[in-house]
């Protein structure tokens, strides 16, 4: 099933295809038990701070997007560039968003 | 609620002859009806056993369900967190076998263990603020208590009476009644900005101490519990930028914190704590561009090898060497990622190192005379602790996407057995319990 994310980006609207459902499966694996060694399995947060829908509504997806792919400086958030294209983090969010696999 | 592992089952006196696994008769209901082992004198059990143990049986006692538990010595039991379900299991490291699953631990994300002084309980402390104890020959969940919405760690007390645990939500210290599981005493966790802060690398110290560290202020602090109802707490301020966690050493002198935000270590002799805190290894990554860190290290495991220390370096691929007499560093090796744990065999001659995301895959071994790598392992994808048998003879390790506890012997570096393990974290066995610090 292809689903097709419409994403504003500072240059502009830009068009993301979502990650094949095996891709997914790997993403939210990673997500679980990678970003949870932080963040928490069930993203309520730890040394990282939570990652549930709540805690994300009020932050911009540029902000997000940012923060996984170049990481926060000064902090032990890592930048995830180059283990995750665009597309990927995109589908992350949208996947923290909405509170999948909690 | 308890699944058994590989015990056997059976009749009310069940003997296996390949592990010496035994039900414990309706013994045991004198023995811990009170939540702990109570002292029984020998004479008394020699002179009047049978008598008492017909009391025991003709008095019906609901105790007497306590039959189905193991009775046998735990000095060779361990148990590993099971970080997805909320469960752990109970391992035999003699028979290599599993004894019990127990579950119900709640959000085990991020989970460790202490043990009793008798080795007869597990404390768990999960990521949710559960702390839970765990009985090991009967595999139940004995006593549980919510105790913070967002916890790290705890530590047992020098004398095995207080159990403490360290929080992230709301921050601060929290120290239990080791039998009761009742709340001693509430050690909040402000910084001198006014802010809560974090609390990581928890330990206990000689003296009824634990010192812990804020990760959000940068301070150390030791509370001595001395006297339960009075705790004493010592802050040291301005440490470094975000220790991210610390370790005592094995004597119980030095308390080191790691530190995210600068390169070096916070160093505090707990034998003067007077002097204060001093920065050791200052600048050890000398201007190199830091690496990604997709798993922060952990300090706990403390190896030591003779002398030198051994430390994982952060944002660099390499593990540390310092001399513990100086505090200066002596040399690093250059190791395959991140090192996360980097653990030394009991009898200091070869240290083990796993890595970080995504080189989580491999395991190295360091030897400690020719101080460099002399063999890489691949035991499988998600390799996320490990710990040594108390002599040394064999290693442990739990690979999370493989669902396995390997076992390797430390001589031939052969993998020995493996044991089916539902996504393993932490592995901890019971002769923790006679050391400081773990």
């Amino acid at each position: 099933m292809a689903v097709v994310f419409c994403v504003l980006s500072g240059m502009g609207a830009t068009v993301f295809a979502a990650p094949d459902s095996a891709r997914q499966a790997e993403l939210l694996y990673l997500l679980k038990h990678d970003c949870g060694s932080c963040h928490g399995m069930t993203r309520k947060g730890g040394l990282g701070p939570p990652l549930l829908p709540e805690s994300l509504s009020n932050r911009s997806q540029q902000l997000l997007l940012g923060t996984i792919l170049d990481g926060r400086p000064g902090t032990p958030m890592p930048p995830w560039r180059g283990e995750l294209s665009e597309q990927d983090a995109q589908w992350l969010i949208e996947a923290m968003r909405r509170g999948e696999g909690l | 609620m308890v699944d058994r592992g590989d015990a056997p089952r059976g009749g009310l006196v069940n003997t296996s002859p390949q592990n010496g696994v035994r039900k414990l008769f309706f013994f045991s209901a004198t023995i811990f009806g009170s939540g702990r082992p109570q002292q029984v004198p020998g004479s008394f059990l020699r002179d009047c056993g049978w008598i008492f143990l017909s009391l025991v049986f003709l008095s019906g006692s609901s105790q007497i369900a306590n039959a189905d538990c193991l009775i046998r010595g735990t000095g060779d039991l361990g148990v590993v967190v099971e970080r997805a379900t909320g469960s752990v299991q109970i391992l035999d490291t003699t028979a290599r076998s599993r004894l019990f699953r127990v579950t119900g631990l709640g959000d085990l994300s991020h989970a460790s263990v202490v043990f009793s002084r008798d080795e007869r309980y597990a404390y768990i402390f999960g990521r949710d603020g559960g702390l839970s104890r765990v009985d090991l020959l009967c595999g139940t969940l004995d006593k549980r208590v919510v105790q913070a919405g967002n916890s790290i760690g705890g530590a047992i007390s020098q004398d095995g009476s207080l159990v403490a645990v360290s929080n992230y939500t709301p921050g601060g210290v929290k120290v239990f009644d080791a039998d009761s599981l009742v709340l001693v005493a509430d050690l909040p966790a402000i910084g001198k900005d006014g802010k809560p802060s974090k609390v990581v690398g928890l330990v206990d110290a000689p003296g009824q101490q634990f010192v812990y560290t804020l990760y959000d202020a940068g301070e150390i602090r030791i509370a001595d519990l001395s006297d339960r109802a009075a705790p004493v707490v010592t802050t040291y301020r301005d440490i470094g930028r975000l220790p991210y966690d610390a370790l005592i050493t094995p004597d119980g002198r030095y308390y080191i914190a790691g530190l995210f935000g600068e390169d070096g270590l916070a160093l505090l002799d707990l034998w003067e704590p007077q002097e204060g805190v001093r920065r050791i290894m200052d600048h050890y990554g000398r201007g190199k561009e830091a690496l990604p860190v997709y798993k922060m290290p952990h300090l706990e495991g403390w190896a030591m090898a003779g002398r030198y220390a051994f430390i994982p370096a952060v944002g660099q691929h390499e593990v540390l060497v310092v001399d513990s007499d100086s505090w200066q560093e002596v040399g690093r090796i250059a190791v395959h990622g991140q090192p996360v744990f980097v653990v030394a065999r009991p009898d200091g001659r070869q240290v083990w190192v796993n890595f970080a995301h995504p080189l989580n895959d491999t395991v190295q071994v360091i030897d400690t005379q020719k101080m460099q790598v002399v063999h890489t392992l691949q035991p499988g994808k998600g390799v996320l602790h490990m710990e040594f048998a108390p002599r040394g003879e064999t290693l442990w390790l739990s690979v999370r996407d493989d669902d396995q506890v390997q076992v390797y012997d430390t001589a031939s570096l052969a993998r020995v057995a493996q044991l089916k393990v539902e996504k393993p974290s932490g592995i901890f066995f019971t002769a923790r319990a006679h050391r400081t610090g773990l």
